[in-house]
């Protein structure tokens, strides 16, 4: 048998049929459902009177536009448009029988947290959901993407999806990090590298010492932005690590089954000689904590180093780097570390699992955040909340000025009431930096949540060594 | 689905990189539980002011231009979420092809879903069709999609790659759940052998 990928094998393993032009439908095993992608699929299923194939498969949870302020389990609290959509994914989720977590229930929180939480998402497996950042289960080795609306109604009708195969990319971080650089400046250090294009077309693998000394909080963080490089998705090979997360948890097999599944897991990993379409290599060592200073996660840069000018860059990204500055409200050749923020947001799926709350939760103990900071901690699960209530984590972020909210999307998108005002100015752990994302005219800086907290703290960007 | 197979109309330039779907139509508007209504949105932030008149100077504002039917963009077009409001918005405006270098994944599948031609093109290619598309109303193309062409207004022709499976589907306007609804017995089969083979899913 000639070698493969991770890639190749999962793809294998879940072609239902294949066209002679490469055309296969892709059988999918868990379908993760929200409520703003949703509603006009479930509506196009009523249309054409059409079942959900395969409910048992299909798990939903409301998240992106849901307040995180108490009192959201009573939809006159919510906003008008937002309790509609929560009201129609409660009447979707009943009518067709899927697996639901309402607000009122603790395990509710963002979809890409639930799912590895619940034990939902599994080695081995094709996981997607009506949102880019799908990519994030990708740390347990699932092939997970995330697709569009029609996309959504097709795996409901079907279980499966239309799909052709991709390219593979290898990412490798070889060796060991630096004290205070984390998983998610691997990842925007990576984007960075290949440009927010540079995996159009790819899966891409991560491997390497340094993604491997990674927990799985880690890894999720990784995959989760493997879509702002353009990837359809990010795969990380399953081990002792992954195994031992999934373990006990609601939705993993157990016993014999749990023996059989360990089994066909354990030859989930690229075969030495498989072949690469495209590698790219950093040097663990060489990663320092970083920061975004423009609107596309691309633009990243160490926290030691100055605001750039557009004259820095060639071609199309001149003119996009100028717009971004103007945007931004930076001048050329100031120290990033210098930059002056207003609101912190830590949260969201790349950066809201309870290893980054710890994270944020050392930088700022016994601290207070600078006057006038506008500073929130949105944990990514009711589970995560309760976990870090737990630990202490909650007093030392309330006692140091931060609101304490309930779980959900928040300010990564803006959605629901958490929004930045225009010319505000945000140390973000979410994944976009998108003109207007955050809310319109608000400026969004990506980092670690280590870096947010330090930021908090000081009222500018920060390294995060300076103050360890 | 709406078929797609000739289409003349006026093309509008957008020369920038990476018009993510944050622009497009940005979130505010992703609260609907419908389809269809969103042109008025697309590129909102672009294209009026916080008070909701008009920005004179953004392309689609312009007379030339507001009935635009094709986009002429820079690279990496639709990056960012999966949102289909994206090419909802773009066909609700009256946009039925985008003209790009390259395109985001999830948003170029969209497209196909949506009865939209997105056209990947060398930048050369793009770079004249972006040439064309700034003469004003003049800038009319004609795209024909069954001999893969498109016609500038000074007469010249450009050809371009389509999946093929992607063009019978827009040439025809099929659906693609009553297309794969066809392959039911082959979905049972593989439910069959994967329960046997992966019983913990
Ligand atoms: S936290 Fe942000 S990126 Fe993640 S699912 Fe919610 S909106 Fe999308």
């Amino acid at each position: 048998m000639s070698p493969k990928t991770l890639y190749d094998k999962i793809w294998d393993a879940h072609v239902a049929h294949e066209a002679e032009d490469g055309t296969s439908l892709l059988y999918i095993d868990r379908h993760l459902v929200h409520e703003v992608t949703s509603p006009q699929a479930f509506e196009g299923l009523r249309m054409a009177g059409r079942p959900v194939h395969a409910p048992d498969k299909t798990i939903a949870v409301p998240d992106h536009n849901v307040p995180t302020t108490p009192g959201r389990e009573d939809p006159s609290n919510m906003t008008a448009d937002s309790a509609i959509q929560v009201a129609a994914l409660d009447k979707n989720a009943k009518d067709f029988g899927i697996h639901y977590y309402p607000v009122s229930d603790v395990r509710q929180g963002i979809v890409h947290i639930v799912g590895p939480e619940q034990g939902w998402t599994l080695p081995g497996m094709t996981v997607v959901c009506g949102d880019s950042h799908t990519a994030t289960h990708g740390a347990f080795g699932a092939l997970a993407h995330g697709i569009g609306t029609s996309e959504v109604e097709h795996v409901l009708a079907t279980q499966t999806l239309i799909q052709k195969k991709s390219k593979n990319m290898k990412v490798e971080i070889t060796g060991k990090l630096q004290p205070g650089v984390t998983a998610k400046d691997i990842t925007l250090a990576v984007i960075g590298e290949t440009g927010t294009a540079g995996g159009t077309g790819y899966v891409i693998e991560y491997c390497g010492e340094a993604i491997r000394d990674l927990s799985m909080e880690g890894r999720m963080t990784v995959c989760n932005m493997a879509i702002e490089g353009g990837a359809r998705a990010g795969l990380i090979a399953p081990d002792e690590k992954t195994f031992e997360y999934v373990k006990g948890r609601p939705h993993a097999p157990k016993g014999a089954q749990w023996e059989a599944a360990l089994a066909w897991w354990k030859t989930l990993y690229s075969d030495d000689d498989a072949h690469w379409d495209k590698v790219v290599t950093l040097k663990g060592e060489d990663i320092a904590p970083v920061v975004t200073w423009g609107t596309s996660p691309e633009d990243v840069l160490p926290i030691t180093a100055n605001v750039p000018s557009p004259e820095d860059f060639e071609g199309g990204k001149v003119e996009a780097a100028a717009r971004s500055l103007e945007y931004m409200g930076l001048k050329p050749g100031t120290p990033l570390s210098e930059v002056e923020i207003d609101t912190v947001f830590i949260g969201s799926c790349t950066n809201g699992r309870i290893e980054d709350l710890r994270a944020a939760a050392e930088i700022v103990k016994g601290k207070k955040i600078k006057e006038g900071m506008r500073a929130m901690v949105v944990p990514g699960s009711g589970l995560v909340r309760a976990q870090a209530e737990e630990e202490g984590l909650a007093d030392i972020f309330k006692d140091a000025g931060f609101e304490w909210r309930l779980a959900g999307c928040s300010m990564c998108l803006a959605m629901n009431p958490d929004q930045l005002q225009p010319g505000e100015r945000c140390a973000s752990t979410s994944n976009r930096n998108f003109e207007g994302r955050q809310g319109r005219g608000g400026r969004t800086h990506l980092l670690s949540p280590a870096m947010a907290a330090a930021a908090a703290v000081t009222g500018k960007l920060t390294d995060i060594r300076d103050l360890t | 689905m709406d078929k797609f197979e000739k289409l003349t109309g006026v093309a509008a330039p957008m020369p920038m990189i990476n018009v993510d779907t944050d622009m497009i139509i940005p979130k505010q508007f992703l609260k609907t539980i419908k389809r269809s209504g969103l042109g008025v949105n697309l590129f909102d932030e672009m294209r009026f002011d916080d008070d909701g008149n008009e920005i004179p100077d953004f392309v689609l504002n312009q007379p030339a231009y507001r009935n635009a039917e094709i986009l002429v963009a820079g690279d990496n077009f639709g990056c960012g979420s999966s949102r289909e409001h994206a090419p909802w918005a773009i066909k609700d405006f009256g946009i039925r092809c985008v003209i790009a270098p390259s395109f985001a994944d999830i948003f170029f599948n969209n497209c196909f879903k949506n009865g939209i031609l997105p056209i990947v093109l060398p930048q050369e290619d793009v770079d004249k069709l972006m040439d064309d598309a700034q003469r004003g109303s003049n800038a009319v193309l004609t795209i024909d999609l069954e001999n893969q062409t498109i016609s500038g207004p000074d007469g010249g022709e450009i050809a371009f790659e389509v999946d093929a499976f992607r063009k019978h589907c827009l040439l025809n306007g099929l659906d693609d759940i009553g297309l794969t609804l066809e392959k039911a017995g082959a979905i049972q089969s593989f439910e069959t052998k994967a329960a046997q083979e992966r019983p913990w899913v």
